[in-house]
């Protein structure tokens, strides 16, 4: 019996300080809700609205007619009108599109040649589900009106490009390095004021002469160092055992590294001034580790998620490293060909920093 | 500036929602003296220290404090004051010389200078043995005396001292305030905050806060000479009973036991009231032996917070 109401008042305690912990008493509820809320609606590995772009050469009525049926079949969404196969690679090494249909001016001798393919795709294959989207596209009957004309199932010929072998690590390693740097990173500068608050040091630190951006800038740098050394282990370990080329520039992979590594590094400070214990700022940096894992473009292709996941994995800093990682060392692209992913990073940095920064008072009240 | 004052305080308050923490306080601090601020738990010293140094912003009232005026921007203060935290608020996880150099370095004490610095506060608060040792391990003497050491090292004009001396031993209490008046010799002031009262004796000048409000103030020797009471001692062999019968008397305003002795307050304005108190003990036959004393800071605590008890009433 006594062993019992012990027992019980344990509980009652837990119970009693749980609830006074607003924090967390709201991710007992938020966690789920929100997360199956998001995930369920966005998680769809039926891939629609592949950015495309199409160089129609032939330019002919079956030609057209041919892209009017793709447009149909809701896999592709032409957003690239261009003239020449070099442009679309262009587009595929920028990371603008996922497939570059090619009709060449003979398009519509070779429609009714059973020895030539009729159109090529030019597909990012570095992700394999889109090159199995790509790969459903082939089946697609090339008609003229009501008439089949092409009797063969394969007039499309599909150009992996990036990873021709399919295999898995190629996509996934890249990724990975912006999975591995939003954990540690956001964690590290997380608990980085809360934790002096914690100890009682930062009540002596803000009566010193200790700027409050000479203390932020101060924890977020020697961390950067950290981040860079973590990024060139994964790589070389992604290139030893797995293989994952870098066919571009290591120093661009470095140079976007940095930016990435900023974004989360300040994102974590500003975690650290809200939260008032070490723990609740770990449980914000858990908070955002799904949607970075899930709508990042890390597990599902980006272009399958609904809008609003879009939008979501928009803001977040790990889609637009992905989509530069992928881009160096894949496609060999060079940052120049994806500013727009750098500079989002770089405001994103300088937004949190400040954020972080103003929350953060010398004072007490 | 203020001439001889390193602070003057005006009206002073700071309210945390209800709670009045600091009303009204006026405070004159005479540079290279020590100035106590004795007063329980929750009597608002430390937010009236906080105040002074710019961590918290006063509800109302202002302050000068060499020179910076309160509220205002406190970063041309904060090269001028040491503050030593309640809590120990070094890093546990790094060593004595580790935390005396960051110090150094976040005050930009100069380059050259900083290693003979480190080795004269060393020295001087006796943690040479201690230089490599984790802050984290040491005594509850010896991390006060690094927190000092810290707090000194950037040689402030203006040394505000929370409790400092809550968690260490007598000696290393005796040992600390040698050091305090060292400092206050060499010319720096010193605003210590405390609940002890030996410590309160040792200070040039006191202040004593009760509920936020300051009830007296003085040296302690002006203190003790003007309690407005008279102070009996009265050495019972059933100090229970003897306190209950003496609390019921009119004349006086206050008991309190002290192991087998009781110190009686009763106001000055009352005649004979040593008689008085011996015709109440013997009237119910209680063997005692009662003596008019000087007042200690002891007495001089309870009487000025009998005051404000009074009034509120």
């Amino acid at each position: 019996m006594k062993s019992l109401s012990r027992l019980l008042a344990i509980m009652r305690k837990e119970v009693r300080q749980l609830r006074r912990d607003s924090l967390t008493f709201a991710m007992i509820f938020g966690i789920p809700i929100m997360q199956i809320l998001l995930f369920g609606y966005a998680i769809n590995t039926d891939v629609r609205h592949l950015r495309t772009a199409v160089a129609d050469q032939a330019d002919t009525h079956l030609s057209r007619r041919f892209v009017a049926e793709l447009r149909q079949t809701q896999v592709v969404d032409i957003r690239h009108r261009v003239s020449t196969p070099g442009n679309i690679e262009d587009l595929l090494r920028a990371g603008k599109i996922s497939i570059g249909v090619v009709i060449p001016d003979d398009f519509d001798r070779r429609v009714v040649d059973a020895n030539r393919a009729a159109v090529q795709l030019l597909v990012d294959g570095s992700d394999p589900t889109i090159l199995s989207v790509a790969n459903q596209l082939r089946n697609m009957p090339i008609r003229l009106d009501t008439e089949l004309i092409g009797t063969r199932l394969s007039q499309i010929e599909i150009r992996p490009y990036y990873n021709p072998e399919r295999r898995t690590p190629v996509n996934i390693v890249p990724g990975l390095i912006g999975v591995i740097l939003t954990m540690t990173m956001m964690m590290f500068t997380a608990v980085a004021i809360v934790r002096e608050r914690e100890r009682g040091n930062l009540e002596l630190l803000i009566n010193t002469p200790v700027s409050s951006t000479e203390l932020m800038v101060g924890k977020v740098l020697p961390y950067i160092v950290i981040g860079i050394v973590q990024t060139a282990l994964i790589v070389g370990l992604g290139w030893l055992l797995f293989m994952v080329p870098i066919r571009g520039s290591i120093l661009d992979l470095y140079f976007a590294a940095i930016f990435f590594i900023a974004a989360n590094l300040a994102l974590g400070l500003f975690f650290s001034t809200v939260a008032k214990t070490q723990f609740q700022a770990m449980q914000m940096t858990f908070f955002l580790m799904l949607p970075s894992i899930l709508l990042s473009g890390f597990m599902f292709p980006f272009d399958g998620m609904p809008r609003f996941a879009q939008y979501i994995g928009e803001v977040l800093p790990i889609t637009h490293f992905i989509r530069l990682t992928r881009g160096i060392m894949l496609r060999d692209a060079v940052p120049g060909d994806m500013q727009g992913e750098l500079v989002f990073l770089a405001v994103f940095t300088v937004i949190a920093m400040a954020a972080a920064a103003l929350r953060f008072s010398k004072r007490l009240d | 500036m203020n001439g001889d004052l390193a602070i003057r305080a005006r009206g002073l308050s700071k309210k945390f929602g209800q709670l009045r923490a600091v009303d009204n306080l006026d405070l004159d601090v005479p540079r290279a003296s020590i100035y106590g601020f004795l007063g329980p738990n929750g009597s608002g010293k430390s937010t009236t220290i906080r105040m002074l140094c710019g961590l918290l912003t006063p509800s109302a009232g202002t302050a000068n404090v060499l020179g910076v005026e309160i509220p205002g921007p406190s970063s041309r203060l904060k090269p001028k004051i040491g503050y030593m935290t309640q809590k120990f608020s070094l890093y546990t996880d790094m060593t004595v010389a580790e935390n005396l150099q960051f110090i150094a370095e976040i005050y930009s004490y100069p380059r050259a200078a900083r290693s003979a610095r480190i080795q004269e506060l060393l020295e001087k608060y006796h943690l040479v043995q201690q230089r490599r040792q984790f802050a984290g391990t040491m005594s509850g003497g010896q991390k006060q005396r690094l927190a000092l050491a810290c707090a000194v090292l950037h040689k402030p004009d203006l040394l505000l001292l929370d409790e400092p001396t809550s968690a260490v031993d007598p000696q290393s209490r005796r040992d600390f305030w040698s050091n305090l008046f060292r400092l206050a010799e060499a010319g720096t002031t010193i605003m210590v905050s405390t609940h002890y009262m030996d410590e309160a004796e040792r200070c040039h000048r006191l202040a004593i806060l009760d509920h936020g409000v300051k009830v007296a103030d003085g040296t302690p020797q002006q203190l003790q000479a003007d309690t407005g009471m008279q102070i009996i001692e009265v050495l019972a062999d059933d100090p229970y009973q003897a306190q209950e019968v003496l609390s019921g008397l009119a004349t006086v305003a206050s008991v309190t036991q002290l192991g087998t002795r009781l110190r009686v307050l009763v106001p000055q304005d009352i005649s004979d009231a040593l008689n008085s108190v011996t015709e109440a003990l013997s009237s119910r036959k209680i063997a005692a032996e009662s003596t008019l004393v000087a007042a200690s800071l002891e007495d001089v605590f309870v009487a000025a917070t009998l005051d404000r008890t009074d009034l509120a009433a």
